[in-house]
């Protein structure tokens, strides 16, 4: 057995890849249209697929036209419940952690709008949109239970995946008691719909008992189990392609019965079929972020030191399932109180059921605490940014555990100083701009967990001195392909050029869960292992090798570098992977790693990447329309890969951010349940014009314990602390304090 | 009933047969010419992914029907690059990072294609990101894509300059 190289995080010999700008690898395929998202691809003899949906929220569907349907030019087959053969796994089952119930057409039951009651094919698009449009459903309709005071609330036992709904750290009723000043307000959040660009879809296609199918997804190996559980093949049988997704924000990390009807019609009519959503399929059977009302109390002493903080949110699910926001959660690692209290509850409603959607909890949580804490500031008389000094947390406030790296004192100074915030009133209505327009600047707290899952690699060297690198990641715009190249060639000590890297397929080692912002930690630790695991056998070939200049050096007296093995203390001493390679006759050398957390470390640390985000908005006094002119970030989040890559996110999840503030918001009609902004038109994201001027500082942070890398996440901590931000921007601006996103114009008129 | 148009794609003429008169321009390409750059992001005319260059402007491909086109000079994302030289907006994308996952991407370049050759919003960032604004991202590569914009016409006005 050869003894790996030693690389223990504070000596990892960075390569040049790591910390560049490097351009995305992908991105040649991305400005040609050449990148080939699932419903692009287009197998021979293809049918295409339409889901028929309800129009109702409740109830049951009493008939449908499948004669005229079938009658149509072009249309094939309808399957509805009456001819649809079941699945080997029951749908309305749980099936494991990230198992959601779903509808593939089991029964005749409606449970919420847009649920699939039927699936048509035919030979053409057309065909089958039409023949979707002439099964004419009757129902036979129950109210609609819809909002929270029409849904049945409830207890619930977990909340996000498999976290526990309350929490208490200290004495509440103490700190209550001992409060110079008391904040005790209410926020709510709407439903939202993840809406990726890339509307769900997929190529399903069967040869005898083993199935290919081509759809974006978050987490491909995983998922291949699932798929082929449902039916009744083992995993290997299907294989899975997603080289690249538009967008998944949480989304395509779930099995849904969209796709399971599409491998089942595939299955049944012998042929390759297609299926992509149409945008207003994306408002029901496919996820979203539940609803949240949430209350919290902050008490604190007469310099506005909390005492207590007590944080209750309420969140909407489904009738038939459960994914709970975990909003009240964002009030235990933040900021330092002798006592914490959270608590969650639910309330079912007749929609699909939500999942995770871009930092679940986080957003909408942050999007309250941030808010209720510049209230306090307010009521005490203080500088927001102050106040969060003055409860700023030395140790985690939750476990009372040390922080793996916290640079989060750096992030508020570096912010406020590139901002300007320095010289900022205090009171609200203070400023305005040449035009008139009232002006105010708020700010907000970043923070996002630093999780790490399970991942796998491969890294093979080849005889003409290059590498192959594997691991199913996935690429849903976050970078994969080029950051965890990056991480592979220095691992390998190559250039980037000389590294081959395969991705994105459901043959390749488990690249673990694009999800959590743990993907580039976890799948990146997996290459770098495997890239240092394939280093030592080949040290170990040459350093006994009596032909080799690096003989009797010992494995550890090697390193590599630019293609070489050298000799740690003799730099005239090295030699070329192919050389070594050849004169032992091998073709190529295979390593392979794993990706995960020391359980030690997680337990004796608190890990979390930090941020601050300062706004700026224009508010027109006469109209309320809101502007966002100015957005700043400053985010530590352990060691960047790639400054571009990260940038982007972390703009991503600002913008995120403002959508959450300003735009997003899905509407259900009381008494139909239907979204009535399920398109969009009806349902806003910023567009450009929206868009203000931005920066997102990358503040340096050494974290020696998160992983080998030092690597956190940057997906998703952008969206917390901007949503208050703004909020908090538009209080300094009008005095208007708004509690329910998204802020709209006539909050801030009349 | 059959109808035969006409199109020149990407300077190749086509002559198309429509089985069915209910084809959009955009199905045309993506699912019978399987010229598949150019996405379907909403079918209405709301996010602007199917942006192609008819005669010249700019449309949303999902709003055409194909059967209205008939002697139309098409020009798709997959035109723009001639001989594997990427055209200028092409370049500007990729290092100005104007993208993340890609999928909006096809028509935000034709979009800013469009938009240069109109030549109303110049090199003003405001009217630029007016200009851009039927081509939503989800992602939020928003900045990355005006800076690109920008760069890009700041480039072809440069060639022109030189060229007159
Ligand atoms: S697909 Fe045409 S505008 Fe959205
Ligand atoms: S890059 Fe993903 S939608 Fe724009």
């Amino acid at each position: 057995m050869p003894d790996t190289i030693p690389f223990p995080s504070a000596q990892v010999r960075f390569g040049s890849s790591s910390g560049q700008p490097l351009t995305r690898r992908d991105g040649f395929l991305k400005v040609t249209g050449a990148a080939t998202f699932a419903a692009d691809n287009h197998p021979e003899n293809l049918l295409h697929a339409v889901v028929a949906v309800s129009t109702i929220a409740r109830g049951r569907v009493v008939s449908l036209d499948v004669e005229a349907a079938k009658a149509h030019p072009g249309v094939v087959e309808v399957i509805t419940p009456a001819n649809c053969p079941p699945l080997a796994l029951d749908p309305d089952e749980k099936h494991g952690l990230f198992g959601f119930r779903f509808d593939a057409l089991q029964n005749d039951r409606v449970r919420y709008a847009k649920q699939p009651i039927a699936l048509v094919l035919a030979e053409t698009l057309e065909a089958a949109t039409e023949g979707t449009r002439l099964l004419a459903p009757v129902y036979e309709t129950e109210p609609a239970r819809i909002g929270f005071d029409n849904g049945e609330p409830y207890a619930p036992a977990t909340v996000g995946v498999g976290g526990a709904p309350d929490f208490d750290r200290g004495d509440l009723a103490a700190g209550l008691a001992a409060a110079a000043h008391l904040v005790d307000t209410e926020y709510e959040t709407p439903a939202q719909y993840h809406n990726a660009m890339e509307p769900h879809a997929i190529v399903a296609e069967w040869d005898g008992d083993t199935l290919t199918i081509d759809t974006p997804n978050q987490a491909i190996v995983l998922s291949r189990a699932a798929y082929a559980a449902f039916f009744g093949i083992p995993p290997e049988n299907v294989y899975l392609r997603s080289p690249f997704l538009g967008g998944g924000f949480g989304s395509k990390a779930i099995l849904a019965g969209p796709q399971i009807l599409c491998i089942r019609a595939a299955r049944m009519l012998q042929r390759p079929v297609k299926l992509a959503l149409p945008r207003d399929q994306m408002f029901g059977p496919v996820g979203h972020r539940g609803a949240t009302r949430q209350r919290l109390r902050l008490a604190t002493d007469a310099e506005g030191r909390l005492t207590a903080l007590e944080h209750h949110a309420v969140a909407t699910t489904s009738s038939f399932d459960e994914f709970i926001e975990p909003a009240a959660n964002a009030s235990h690692n933040l900021y330092a109180s002798p006592a914490i209290s959270t608590r969650h509850g639910a309330v079912r409603v007749d929609t699909g059921t939500p999942g995770p959607m871009r930092a679940p909890g986080e957003a909408s949580g942050s999007a309250a605490l941030e808010c209720a804490l510049d209230e306090a500031a307010a009521a005490i008389g203080i500088d927001p940014l102050e106040m969060r000094l003055r409860n700023y947390a030395e140790t985690d406030p939750a476990t009372g555990r040390p922080f793996s790296a916290k640079a989060l004192r750096e992030c508020y100074a570096q912010g406020a100083e590139r901002f300007g915030w320095a010289g900022r009133p205090l009171a609200p209505r203070q400023m305005t701009d040449d035009a008139g327009r009232l002006v105010g600047w708020g700010m907000g707290s970043a923070l996002f967990p630093a999780p790490m899952f399970q991942a796998e690699a491969r890294a093979t060297l080849r005889a003409d001195g290059t590498a192959l690198v594997e691991t199913a990641a996935a690429d849903m715009g976050q970078g994969a392909w080029t950051a965890l190249a990056q991480i592979a060639a220095d691992s390998l000590g190559l250039d980037i050029e000389q590294v081959e890297f395969r991705s994105g397929t459901s043959d390749l080692p488990d690249g673990g869960v694009a999800g959590g912002s743990g993907h580039t930690a976890t799948a990146g630790s997996a290459l770098h292992n495997a890239g240092t695991d394939a280093i030592a056998k080949l040290a170990e070939i040459a350093v006994n090798d009596p032909a080799s200049p690096l003989f009797g050096a010992g494995n550890a007296g090697v390193e590599a570098r630019e293609g070489r093995l050298w000799h740690r203390e003799d730099e005239t001493r090295s030699e070329g992977y192919g050389d070594i390679l050849a004169r032992s006759g091998m073709e190529s050398l295979e390593g392979s790693g794993t990706g995960g957390r020391d359980p030690a470390d997680a337990e004796a640390r608190a890990m979390f990447s930090h941020g601050a985000v300062f706004a700026e908005v224009k508010v027109d006094p006469d109209l309320g329309q809101v502007l966002v002119t100015r957005l700043v970030g400053a985010f530590a989040a352990g060691r960047i890969i790639n400054p571009k890559l990260a940038r982007s996110q972390l703009y991503g999840g600002m913008i995120w951010g403002l959508s959450f503030a300003l735009h997003e918001e899905a509407i259900h009609d009381r008494r139909t349940g239907r979204p009535v902004n399920a398109d969009l038109a009806g349902y806003h994201i910023p567009v450009h014009a929206d868009i203000p001027a931005m920066e997102a500082l990358l503040i340096d942070e050494d974290d020696r314990y998160v992983n080998v890398l030092g690597i956190k996440g940057v997906g998703e901590i952008g969206i917390t602390g901007t949503v208050g931000a703004i909020a908090n921007a538009i209080w300094h601006a009008t005095g208007v304090r708004v509690r329910r996103y998204p802020i709209r114009i006539e909050d801030l008129i009349g | 009933m059959s109808l035969s148009v006409t199109l020149t794609i990407n300077g190749d003429r086509k002559d198309v047969v429509l089985e069915d008169p209910r084809v959009t321009l955009l199905d045309l390409l993506r699912e019978r010419l399987h010229l598949t750059g150019t996405k379907k992001g909403c079918d209405r005319g709301q996010c602007g992914a199917c942006t192609v260059l008819v005669d010249g402007r700019r449309i949303n491909a999902c709003l055409a029907l194909a059967a209205s086109l008939d002697g139309a000079e098409v020009m798709t994302i997959e035109g723009l690059a001639v001989g594997g030289r990427l055209a200028t907006v092409q370049s500007a994308f990729i290092e100005h990072d104007g993208f993340q996952c890609g999928f909006c991407t096809p028509g935000q370049i034709m979009s800013a294609v469009g938009l240069i050759l109109e030549g109303d919003a110049g090199d003003d960032p405001d009217r630029v990101r007016e200009g851009m604004s039927g081509n939503l991202c989800r992602c939020g590569a928003h900045a990355g894509i005006i800076e690109a914009v920008l760069d890009a016409q700041k480039r072809v006005a440069g060639e022109e300059g030189k060229a007159a």
